[in-house]
């Protein structure tokens, strides 16, 4: 129930996210959803994409810092507290997050959020029996 | 002049004094040594082979390889006990070059720092603030014992807590001060912060060297303090400061010639240049006791001229450093090696990331920038782990080196590279302008 991101590190100068974004797009890659983490110095740049595999590759022959890192994607209801209960559980649960972001807009009242999590299988086995929906790989590459 | 009689003594009579010092330091080196011995076998050349000054080219260099390879104490020409003094300064490869010296080698170099205070206006009624560190570097302890001599009021206030040393300059009535250019600079600006009058100080006079410095740098200082800047040379391995510095004309450093014999070579073909031609400087000690130095290789590069200065002094001269034949680098008075930095990468990984010094001059202070290219190996999608990474290199490359530095993480093929070799070093200070 593991999701690839794709990581990209980026200095902070003008035209950097405009440059992925196009090498992206000029290899049909369709981004599902992303973060941008910066500090004064530098950037990182998460992606969920259609094809995780095809814009590591893309984005390395561009010669950028590029990394797949393990996520997990949630559903969330998309009503007011519903993201408030994932996080309960996750608590309850002494899973902790490195970080989160959310999908933009999207489909039948849920809401998707990603989650970067400290020891991603433990995460992954524990929430298997809870409340909290994992989405599969495939559904979110296709969202 | 702390000693007329050596420095401003006739020609003829010098080379003689010096050719004698020069045979009885180099049979001690070949008697005591065995890596001289060892080198003079392998040049085919013995002691007796030195009939005159110019003989000396016959015989081999000293590189600060050599001091390295017989790290700590090999070079050493005297028994331990005659030791009474280590200083050491920072290697290329972490390794440090150590130096020892007699009771008679301390002796010496006091006498030579007395006489370089002595060139820069200084004497019994001064009082002289020594800002430059005290310990394993030579700076401080050299100048203190050559005040000392001289019979100064010695301030030793050593490096850092400038507000301290501001008010001891104040307070005290300092008349003369002992730092590194870029700290007199960093003084100063830190003085007009408090409000503080420089101009008002009985402050006459600054000795000032362990790193290079240009002459727009010194118009400066003297405008700040309303004082005379002076330029000084010296290396821990030929003994301290002292070798050579400036009189009150400020035209070319005096060299102290009955202890340290100068000469400058083109460090491709390793021959002797004439007299104002530009070249590597190379000194051979002739008094000391401890740590006797053959032909050592500075890599500083100057010139030398011979012409007697108007100050009446009869001793060569050698121009301001005029850059360095290597990649080291001075910041705030400390030895930097770019391979240092590689050594500490290297911690990291299998390979050292691709990386930058970038020198500059912020304020009046050097600031060191360490880039390091971010490879995947070191990348990580969590912004605490990257500042983590940083924090970490920055705090290993601070204990190795003794100076603070910042570390920038950048992209990778962000740092030029020529013939597949990156630019390691980009100083923009400017220093030799």
């Amino acid at each position: 129930m593991k999701v690839r991101q794709i990581s990209v590190f980026l200095e902070n100068t003008s035209g950097r996210l405009a440059q992925v974004t196009k090498i992206l797009g000029a290899n049909s890659i369709n981004i599902r959803a992303l973060s941008l983490a910066d500090t004064t110095d530098f950037g990182i740049l998460r992606l969920i994409v259609n094809e995780p595999s095809k814009a590591l590759t893309v984005l390395r022959e561009a010669g950028l810092t590029v990394r797949a890192t393990e996520v997990i994607a949630v559903e969330v209801t998309d009503q007011p507290g519903g993201l408030a209960s994932v996080l309960q559980e996750l608590e309850d649960k002494a899973i902790n997050i490195e970080y989160m972001y959310a999908f933009v807009g999207k489909a039948e009242e849920k809401a998707i959020v990603i989650f970067r999590v400290e020891e991603i299988d433990r995460a992954v086995a524990l929430l298997a029996d809870s409340q909290v929906q994992l989405l599969p790989e495939s559904k979110v590459y296709q969202i | 002049m702390w000693s007329p009689e050596y420095e401003s003594m006739a020609h003829n009579r010098r080379q003689e004094l010096q050719l004698k010092r020069l045979r009885a330091t180099i049979e001690r080196v070949y008697k005591h040594v065995s890596f001289y011995r060892g080198k003079m076998e392998a040049a085919g050349i013995i002691p007796d082979d030195l009939q005159s000054l110019d003989d000396l080219q016959y015989f081999p260099f000293t590189t600060k390889d050599d001091l390295r390879e017989n790290y700590p104490f090999g070079l050493f020409a005297t028994d331990s006990d005659e030791v009474v003094r280590i200083h050491a300064s920072s290697g290329t490869t972490g390794k440090m070059t150590v130096v020892g010296y007699t009771k008679n080698d301390l002796g010496v170099w006091a006498e030579v720092m007395a006489r370089s205070i002595a060139s820069a206006g200084g004497g019994r009624h001064d009082r002289i603030q020594v800002a430059y560190g005290y310990g394993l570097f030579t700076g401080g302890l050299g100048v203190h014992y050559g005040a000392e001599l001289i019979g100064a009021m010695v301030i030793p206030t050593s490096g850092g807590n400038t507000k301290r040393q501001l008010q001891v300059m104040q307070d005290f009535g300092v008349t003369m001060v002992a730092c590194t250019p870029s700290y007199a600079l960093y003084m100063a600006e830190v003085a007009a912060e408090e409000g503080i009058d420089l101009h008002s100080l009985p402050i006459k006079a600054g000795i000032f060297g362990a790193e290079p410095w240009s002459e727009p740098i010194r118009k400066r200082i003297e405008d700040q303090y309303g004082i005379k800047a002076y330029d000084i040379y010296g290396l821990s391995e030929i003994i301290g400061p002292g070798v050579a510095i400036e009189c009150q004309e400020q035209n070319g450093l005096h060299i102290a010639e009955d202890h340290f014999l100068a000469e400058v070579i083109d460090p491709q073909t390793e021959r002797p240049l004439p007299d104002g031609e530009k070249g590597e400087l190379v000194f051979t000690t002739l008094t000391k006791e401890a740590f006797p130095l053959i032909r050592y290789r500075t890599k500083d590069l100057s010139l030398l001229y011979a012409e007697p200065c108007v100050c009446g002094r009869t001793v060569k001269r050698m121009h301001r450093i005029l850059g360095r034949t290597d990649d080291m680098l001075i910041i705030r008075g400390v030895n930097v090696f770019p391979s240092q930095i590689e050594t500490v990468l290297l911690e990291n990984g299998d390979t050292a990331p691709h990386y930058q010094l970038v020198v500059d001059r912020i304020g009046n202070l050097d600031d060191l920038e360490v880039r390091i290219e971010v490879s995947e190996a070191l990348f990580a999608s969590e912004v605490r782990k990257l500042e983590e990474l940083g924090a970490k290199i920055r705090q290993r490359i601070e204990s190795t080196l003794g100076i603070s530095v910042r570390v920038k993480l950048v992209e990778p093929k962000t740092i030029p590279r020529s013939e597949g070799k990156a630019q390691r070093v980009i100083d923009k200070r400017n220093l030799y302008g």
